[in-house]
């Protein structure tokens, strides 16, 4: 960078400079230093306790439980597919890719909604799951559902123009020389792609902890019962309760931050890894 | 699907079948049941439905909230960009991570955090107050929650396209006697374009979704401040099933075109640019 000419008088390099710094600021900064604020206004033992009544405490559990169903299925679903889509050649590979992209382009609420009207009392599988006295809406398997249904594209997109690009010849050359599919995964496929998996769960996570409009069609808000982390933020807001709602918020505020430094140290890890790969290539740095 | 199994490498199938399995029960299916649910209406119901003046007004709403931000995104998103790429300044690092706060911080926590900066004993708020600019609880917190929301979504298209402006182009047309702001409309800007504009329709489209960090500040006064996605929530609350369908049909469709759009623009981004990473941005 040092090589470029900047050629604009310096005023107008600060004058840009303090803009997007002020509006970063206002946008950024300031309503995040707010939640920790307001968190703490009524001091440090009232924030503990809106963390450790019954209902934060099941709340929390809730959300770690969702989350630690939907982020290993949307795995599991992200290597399948990006297995299939970049190692394999098929007509259609186009359309199947904006299939995945799907519920990244649907409002949250819909998709709950559209949970609602499958097992909904008036949905189609409704009456039939009422007869068996099987419970999905306004219950946990609801929530994890529609937590699984917006994160499904986190780690999938990550993975295929990953794998699309590092192509099939290392694979190929391994199962030439006698490895089990298996062990070409585990051996040659995952080492290559290991910080582009980590970069897509880490996402997923924070998505599928986060999640809110999708979860609160879905939840009936049962508390103690049916509440993640986010909607009971929301229930204690309503409530006037906001020291208490921004306790609670303030503990999804530590793990958003916490996902932006995981995301810094595996986005800085992948180019080392990447860097190391073309030096080793022999070809030049990167373009 | 047609294959053509030329490949040695093995799995294919059931990756394959557990990839389409998983889709079609996960998403397709419950996907397909809004269109299903609404072919019960009669197209008199619900046209009704979705041109009733409260819906009429959700929609301008909705739209016009997610135009004026997306814009101003597009304007401060290439200037954040363009800040973080050419100048270095003590905490550039800290800001460039901040820029995703929007991917990770949930919707509900930036809701009620916004509600509280620009209320009007709010930080920011009680300095808009005398000037007579009320923010929360009218359609312009609906304009500070969707900027929010899509800031990154700009930034992070046109940050690797700017990176890879090629310095010999500028000092072309420097020595060709260009003034700096020549360079910068003339050959800086017009790269930039196809990028700005996917920025722009990615946080477009996230927006006229969006309904976590709206709903705390908009106030949700019929007819004034409320945005579709909230009238979606409302009908089902009072099990207006049908009603909430016709009307989500009516979103899907507007985002199915977005979505449509979006590719085209990064297929022309792709083919114009070599631009490769706007993809990824669809993310949170």
């Amino acid at each position: 960078m040092a090589d470029r000419v900047h050629n604009e008088p310096a005023a107008v390099r600060w004058a840009l400079i303090a803009t997007a710094l002020l509006f970063v600021g206002l946008l950024l900064f300031v309503p995040l230093a707010a939640v920790f604020t307001e968190a703490l206004s009524k001091g440090l033992s009232a924030y503990v306790s809106a963390l450790t009544e019954p209902d934060a405490l099941s709340a929390i559990r809730l959300t770690l439980l969702t989350a630690g169903i939907a982020v290993p299925l949307n795995l599991l679903f992200g290597l399948a597919a990006a297995w299939a889509i970049a190692k394999f050649e098929f007509t259609g590979k186009q359309i199947l890719i904006t299939l995945i992209d799907l519920p990244f382009a649907v409002s949250p609420v819909i998709s709950g909604l559209i949970y609602v009207l499958l097992f909904g009392l008036q949905g189609w599988l409704g009456p039939w799951l009422a007869a068996h006295d099987i419970k999905l809406l306004f219950a946990v398997p609801g929530l994890v559902l529609a937590t699984i249904f917006v994160t499904v594209p986190f780690v999938a997109r990550e993975l295929i123009p990953l794998m699309q690009e590092q192509g099939t010849e290392e694979e190929e050359a391994a199962m030439v020389l006698g490895a089990s599919g298996f062990q070409t995964f585990r051996r040659v496929t995952l080492p290559n792609i290991k910080w582009g998996l980590l970069y897509g769960v880490i996402l997923c996570n924070a998505r599928a902890m986060g999640e809110f409009g999708a979860v609160s069609v879905v939840s009936g808000h049962i508390r103690g019962l049916t509440n993640t982390l986010p909607l009971h933020v929301e229930i204690l807001y309503n409530e006037y309760d906001f020291a208490a709602a921004f306790a609670v918020a303030s503990l999804l505020a530590l793990l958003a931050l916490l996902t932006l430094v995981l995301k810094s140290v595996v986005e800085w890890k992948a180019l080392q890894q990447r860097e190391s790969a073309t030096r080793t290539a022999g070809e030049g740095p990167l373009p | 699907m047609i294959v053509r199994p030329r490949s040695i490498l093995p799995g294919f199938g059931l990756a394959m079948g557990f990839t389409l399995l998983y889709l079609s029960l996960i998403v397709l299916i419950p996907l397909s049941c809004i269109f299903l649910k609404s072919a019960t209406l009669t197209w008199s119901q619900f046209w009704n439905t979705v041109t009733a003046p409260r819906v009429l007004a959700s929609y301008r709403l909705t739209f016009g909230a997610s135009l004026i931000s997306a814009s101003i995104n597009a304007l401060f998103g290439l200037l954040v960009a363009w800040v973080l790429v050419r100048y270095r300044f003590p905490g550039r690092r800290l800001v460039d991570a901040v820029v995703d706060l929007p991917f990770a911080l949930p919707t509900a926590v930036a809701g009620i955090a916004l509600t509280a900066v620009y209320s009007a004993h709010g930080w920011i708020g009680q300095y808009l107050e005398p000037l007579g600019i009320k923010v929360a609880f009218t359609p312009f917190g609906v304009v500070v929650a969707l900027t929010f929301i899509g800031l990154p979504f700009v930034v992070r298209t046109v940050q690797p396209v700017l990176e890879d402006v090629e310095a010999e182009l500028e000092e072309a047309a420097a020595s060709l006697g260009a003034t700096w702001w020549q360079t910068v409309t003339r050959v800086i800007l017009p790269t930039l374009w196809p990028a700005l504009l996917t920025g722009f329709s990615l946080a477009f489209a996230r927006a006229v979704g969006e309904y976590g960090s709206v709903i705390f500040i908009a106030g949700n006064r019929p007819m004034v401040s409320e945005i579709t996605p909230l009238l979606i929530m409302t009908k089902l609350e009072q099990y207006d099933y049908a009603g909430a369908t016709a009307i989500a049909v009516v979103m899907l469709v507007a985002s199915f075109v977005l979505l449509l759009l979006i590719n085209l623009l990064q297929y022309w981004s792709r083919k114009s640019y070599g631009l490769d990473d706007t993809a990824e941005l669809l993310d949170g």
